[in-house]
């Protein structure tokens, strides 16, 4: 069975199917694109897989560890638990907090002492504290961001932003890693910068990725394999050469007959 | 441990000096038992406000039903104590009453922490008039006329004690991971949720510890004062409280401990102005507000302050 193993899932809002019977894969250790015009439910498919919405049918698995885990209707904590981690379209860090705790926080769910050891701040305390603090150092000093962890989150230029978000999607320790728009609002020597990066932190940590994307030079230069989504809808699927010359993908993105043009 | 660090032995030190320097003007008479009820009051005050920064400031959900747990507290400490006249009896009450408020603070806090901002705030307050009828009608709070006679066995040594421990638990709980999953639910919860934490799990811990340390604080009233009517214990009171930590600074536990001595002081100093004491009190509260619009700290403490002064800020987090 692949990494991650998605069945006829469906999401309806009222009278609206957002995300309409889609079945898909990944295998682990792949780099998969996901595409779509504006509005064609990709980040609700983000949502769904995350836990943030309950799927209306479908169910999604996810292989752990020679087992199989039902992710559909697991809370989005659970979800992280089991090793799906998420960085958001519309940038969402704790602002307020400095790029170390930001880091910090993600690592939470690793963290083994408990509030007798908050309160009292045993040996146990001190010793995961250091750890934590070493792991975070690490994922810092990947993303170039070692000189500013003490700076608050939202003092950091976009792109920089951009990386912490990845970095404390990285701090949950993944398998799988869902990248939403990572390249948005980035101009092309920062994408062709992230490029890199996404390419090294998938070897360095052995990840398996899917990443939404609309800088089509980001996907097709990365991905292995690509699903495109329109109206909630699978309407393809395959290596990026197919997609591109995939009848419907075009038709999707840029309207009937102009591939005529 | 590593509890003896040069910083800790400071911070010991001046803690203890505080009180041995205190202890010996309230012997030598030179701080008069007007001024002890001030510092009673400052003190219970500190407890109070730092225990519901934890829930309203670090964890941001707002909270208007603080004093519902301190009368749990105030009244499960006065029924203990006055049955067993003693420090021990004193001190179980003060426990027992805490852990009581913890327990109510779990209760309530299951169905109401699913609910945000104003709603909860509403629904907190709901609750603490729901304790306060509950006092009001039960016998053996004796109502309306409320309790009399309870014991005091509360003196500067045991408030002192209780507040410097509780201020210093919290403090650690905040500086711990569990205390930045916290702070993470404050700053977005969508996406707190997403990096692994348990936000239920963390609203509802908050609220029992932030209830623990309210209800010792009612603990440390009742034996003070020695009296108790369910009606020190409405909306005001929950306001009183909320304005300290507005005032200080949410997020910020020297903040909560500044403006309520502050605070503290203020009001003794009014004492002596009956007619004007409330108009002063609301002006001195909006002009505070005005020049200092998030509280006197801001998010920071104290010795961030420092640290940025002196351009270390390196040490700024740890």
């Amino acid at each position: 069975m692949p990494l991650l193993k998605v069945e006829k899932l469906t999401k309806s809002f009222g009278g609206l199917t957002a995300v309409s019977n889609v079945s898909c894969y990944i295998n682990k250790g792949e780099l998969v694109g996901l595409i779509g015009p504006n509005g064609a439910g990709k980040t609700t498919f983000f949502n769904l897989l995350t836990g943030v919405y309950v799927p209306t049918s479908g169910t999604i698995l996810l292989k752990k560890e020679g087992e199989t885990i039902r992710l559909d209707g697991k809370k989005p904590f659970q979800v992280t638990k089991v090793g799906l981690a998420r960085t958001f379209q519309n940038i969402r860090l704790f602002k307020d907090l400095t790029v170390l705790d930001n880091v910090r926080i993600a690592m939470h769910q690793n963290v083994r002492y408990r509030l007798g050891s908050a309160f009292l701040h045993f040996n146990k305390y001190h010793n995961e504290e250091d750890v934590l603090k070493a792991e975070a150092d690490r994922l810092l000093e990947i993303f170039k961001l070692s000189n500013k962890k003490y700076e608050l989150a939202k003092n950091l230029p976009y792109g920089e932003q951009r990386h912490l978000e990845i970095a404390r999607a990285l701090a949950t320790k993944p398998s799988l890693l869902l990248l939403d728009e990572p390249a948005a609002g980035m101009n092309p020597f920062e994408t062709a910068a992230l490029t890199e990066i996404i390419g090294w932190i998938r070897k360095e940590f052995d990840l398996t990725i899917l990443l939404i994307e609309h800088d089509m030079s980001l996907v097709m230069k990365i991905c292995e394999r690509i699903y495109v989504l329109d109206y909630g809808m699978l309407i393809a699927s395959g290596e990026p050469d197919e997609i591109r010359k995939n009848k419907r993908v075009i038709e999707a993105y840029l309207g009937e007959d102009v591939s005529n043009a | 441990m590593r509890a003896l660090t040069k910083k800790n032995l400071m911070i010991l030190g001046s803690i203890l000096l505080t009180f041995i320097i205190v202890q010996a003007l309230l012997l030598v008479g030179i701080l008069d038992s007007f001024h002890e009820i001030t510092i009673s009051t400052i003190c219970i005050n500190i407890i109070l406000a730092v225990s519901l920064n934890l829930v309203t400031g670090f964890t941001g959900q707002l909270s208007l039903g603080h004093a519902g747990f301190m009368s749990i507290g105030a009244y499960v400490c006065a029924l203990i104590s006055m049955r067993m006249m003693s420090t021990q009896g004193f001190l179980i009450g003060v426990l027992t009453g805490a852990l009581v408020a913890a327990f109510i603070g779990i209760l309530i806090g299951i169905p109401t922490l699913r609910l945000k901002g104003d709603y909860l705030a509403i629904a907190t307050l709901g609750m603490a008039e729901i304790i306060r009828v509950v006092f009001l009608n039960l016998e053996i709070t004796n109502g309306a006329a409320g309790l009399n006679g309870i014991p005091r066995f509360t003196n500067w040594l045991w408030l002192y004690f209780f507040t410097v421990t509780a201020v210093v638990l919290i403090n650690n709980f905040i500086k711990s991971s569990h205390g930045r999953a916290c702070i993470a639910i404050r700053e977005d919860e969508i996406a707190a949720e997403s990096m692994g934490i348990n936000t239920t799990k963390y609203k509802v811990i908050v609220f029992a510890i932030s209830a623990f340390f309210g209800g010792l604080a009612g603990g440390l009233y009742s034996s003070y004062f020695y009296f108790l009517k369910p009606d020190l214990f409405g909306f005001m009171k929950s306001v009183d409280i909320l304005v300290i930590v507005v005032l200080g600074g949410l997020g910020s536990v020297t903040g909560s401990i500044i403006a309520a001595i502050l605070l503290g002081l203020i009001t003794t100093f009014l004492q002596s102005f009956t007619a004007v004491r409330m108009i002063v009190y609301a002006v001195l509260l909006v002009l505070i507000m005005i020049f200092r619009p998030s509280g006197i700290m801001g998010s920071k403490e104290i010795n961030d302050l420092f640290k940025f002064r002196f351009g270390k800020k390196e040490e700024r987090i740890e």
